[in-house]
């Protein structure tokens, strides 16, 4: 996929001037946060629950060699094969091998992050196999050329009638506007794909050690159909993704979709171990998992090790005031929001990235909401004081910190500059008290006033306070 | 490069880095001790306390969790009653067709009040189009009202995905509380050999994915009947 993180000023604000985003974004705003909070409160052990989730990935991770290799036997001793992929480029490699060793001409999808992480889709076609999305939310996108916004409600950038359009387009049947008429066509249009396919590709949610079994969680039934009617079923998942037991799955289970969609339990919860068995009447013959590393062993034991806590649920962009406001495309890569803004500069660089671990107000929701208790912000801040040690950071923002910092250690000049900025702006501002235009603060003040200050300094105001506190 | 040697070359770099990050060497007898241990005792974490009612409130709390999923719940005194009651459900949305799994189980039932609604009853796997099929439960699970099945010569996969709608049998003597609950009657029945699928399934398929907007019914069945037999 094209990287576009270097623009993330510009994109995010055509994406505030975007009437109909700022629809589409208002349905997040008003889903997500309200239903997980209600999932939250029928469950009085989430805060148990989600500090078992952070020790147990800890420990997964300190012994995470270990538990890849359990993992590794267990798929080849239930008869399906293992595949190790250190790049992007080697996965899809890899990939496309699979699919030719079984001539396959189409192959359908389930939903999965690591597959759009990778850029299989135009790997695929450029190699001439066929990618399906079949996904509701993926599959209007693919007949859009498009790219999804948010990790697991992927087309919440698009409105009812961009969904019309788009079946009107590709379907050759009457529009219609009704959600329930166009699921239908949808169904309908797939079902033909999924008994065609030669190949089916689903993602993982968690690899389990103890068994051999790759899990997916959904609520479509779309996964259960991709990896249960072709012959071949491959999983592309990440390296990060293992569990040891089912019991510890289990744990990790109860958190997803109550932090996700803000569901008891989403409706298909299936694991697959290996290929179909003696006997069985249906089920894929083959069965193999690509598990992808693309960066990731680099961060174990380094300052980004938290991030690979990470289950993917979204919480952390679905209660993000910057995502909420500009959307996911405003990141310009595969993971938007605050789990985006630490793992993108890891997978593409800080030199293309560093605009993202920017885009936080620092307000620390994500952190309060994340199952796992991922320190989202100061991973953020570690991005950048990497940014600002290599010099990546624009000028006018490099001298201006500098110059605030050498202010600021001095009190004796800090004292009376910030009193004598206190005056100028307060009468700059006027009788009403605010400023409609202010140098270099245009980001503000082309969309709101800026309050001026009430006359005093903090300084001022907390030394009147103490002296009247010992005058009772 | 083939893919082979991609793929060789990846874990040796792969285990490399993990290893390196860690600060440990391949042979760490003390890790291993502690993977080994924690990979056979299958220890539980935290089960919350809503699994852990007795009995019968387990079966009033997976009635109403499955019926918050939007399962219908049918009760049955005896098994028996199946045949009749799958006649009636079919007939009352005028379908014709019932694909069935082949347990001993349900083949062994009188399936004559099929018959006389001219309802046909196979028994195959699934194939695009077919209107209902009928399952049996594994388990069947309080907390979210989830039913667990898995795949076997008797109970192909398709059935529980294909059809527009999925009738599955649950014994009230299946219900178990917790979710590990289930992995351990699926242990007991396996040995450490698990099913080739096995599926967790909390109501019929649905997508927000329009406008973040409900809508029943996507790729998975249009509706999920639950037949509890009440023995």
């Amino acid at each position: 996929m094209q990287i576009n993180t270097p623009f993330f000023k510009q994109r995010a604000h055509d994406a505030l001037a975007d009437v109909n985003l700022q629809k589409a974004l208002g349905n997040l705003k008003a889903g997500f946060p309200e239903k997980r909070a209600i999932a939250v409160s029928r469950m009085p052990e989430f805060e148990q629950l989600r500090d078992q989730g952070r020790d147990l990935k800890n420990h997964i991770l300190e012994h995470l060699d270990l538990y890849l290799e359990q993992f590794e036997n267990k798929v080849i001793e239930n008869g399906g094969h293992v595949h190790w992929a250190r790049t992007a480029d080697d996965a899809n490699r890899i990939i496309l091998d699979i699919c030719k060793q079984v001539d396959a001409k189409t192959v359908t999808k389930g939903k999965s992050m690591v597959t759009e992480e990778i850029g299989l889709n135009d790997f695929l076609e450029a190699n001439g196999v066929q990618p399906v999305e079949t996904d509701l939310g993926e599959y209007i996108l693919q007949l859009r050329h498009d790219h999804p916004s948010h990790i697991i409600a992927p087309a919440i950038h698009l409105n009812l009638e961009d969904v019309s359009e788009a079946f009107h387009a590709n379907h050759h049947r009457p529009k219609s506007s009704d959600p329930a008429v166009l699921m239908q066509e949808a169904r309908e249009v797939l079902r033909e794909k999924f008994v065609a396919a030669d190949v089916g590709i689903t993602g993982a949610n968690f690899c389990v050690a103890e068994t051999g079994s790759t899990i997916i969680v959904t609520n479509e039934g779309n996964g259960d159909l991709t990896q249960t009617l072709p012959k071949t079923h491959v999983v592309v998942t990440s390296i990060e993704k293992v569990v040891p037991t089912l019991e510890d799955m289990t744990l990790f289970l109860r958190l997803l979709a109550r932090s996700a969609t803000g569901q008891e339990f989403s409706v298909y919860n299936t694991l697959s171990t290996g290929p179909r068995r003696k006997g069985d009447q249906d089920g894929p013959e083959n069965f193999h998992v690509v598990l992808v590393d693309n960066g990731r062993s680099e961060m174990v034991g380094s300052e980004f090790q938290d991030m690979l806590r990470c289950i993917r649920c979204s919480a952390c962009m679905n209660h993000c005031p910057v995502y909420g406001a500009v959307g996911g495309h405003s990141y310009g890569w595969v993971y938007p929001g605050p789990m985006g803004s630490v793992l993108t500069p890891q997978m593409i660089g800080i030199e293309k990235g560093g605009m993202l671990p920017n885009a936080s107000t620092f307000c620390g929701k994500c952190e309060s909401v994340c199952p796992v208790k991922i320190p989202l912000p100061k991973l953020m801040r570690h991005w950048r004081e990497d940014e600002f040690e290599k010099h990546l950071q624009p000028k006018a923002a490099r001298y201006g910190l500098a110059g605030w910092a050498f202010l600021a250690k001095r009190p004796a000049l800090y004292k009376p500059y910030t009193r004598m900025a206190s005056w100028v702006m307060k009468t700059w501002a006027g009788k009403n008290g605010r400023i409609s235009k202010l140098p270099l603060a245009g980001g503000w003040t082309d969309w709101r006033d800026m309050p001026a200050p009430q006359g005093k300094t903090f300084m001022q105001a907390w030394k009147e306070q103490q002296k009247a506190g010992e005058q009772p | 490069m083939s893919a082979e040697n991609t793929t060789a070359m990846s874990r040796t770099e792969i285990f490399a880095n993990i290893r390196r990050g860690l600060n440990r060497s391949e042979n760490d007898s003390q890790r291993q001790q502690t993977v080994e241990n924690r990979l056979a005792a299958r220890a539980d974490n935290l089960i919350p306390q809503r699994a852990q009612l007795p009995f019968a409130e387990q079966v009033d709390l997976f009635k109403a969790m499955a019926t918050e999923a939007v399962a219908e719940l049918i009760e049955l005194n005896s098994i028996d009653q199946v045949p009749q009651a799958c006649a009636d459900w079919l007939s009352r949305h005028s379908l014709k067709q019932l694909i069935s799994a082949s347990n001993k189980e349900l083949t062994a039932l009188d399936w004559s009040p099929l018959e006389q609604q001219q309802i046909i009853r196979t028994e195959r796997v699934a194939q695009a189009g077919d209107i209902a099929s009928l399952t049996l439960s594994f388990a069947g699970i309080a907390e979210t009202g989830t039913l667990m099945l898995h795949s076997s010569e008797q109970s192909p996969t398709t059935l529980n995905f294909l059809p527009d709608n999925h009738l599955v049998v649950l014994h009230r003597s299946s219900i178990v509380g917790a979710y590990e609950e289930a992995w351990k009657k699926l242990r007991e029945t396996f040995g450490n050999a698990m099913p080739r699928t096995v599926n967790m399934i909390t109501g019929p398929s649905r997508s927000a994915d329009i406008e973040q907007k409900l809508q029943m019914g996507a790729h998975g069945p249009k509706k999920l009947i639950i037949l509890l037999i009440n023995d």
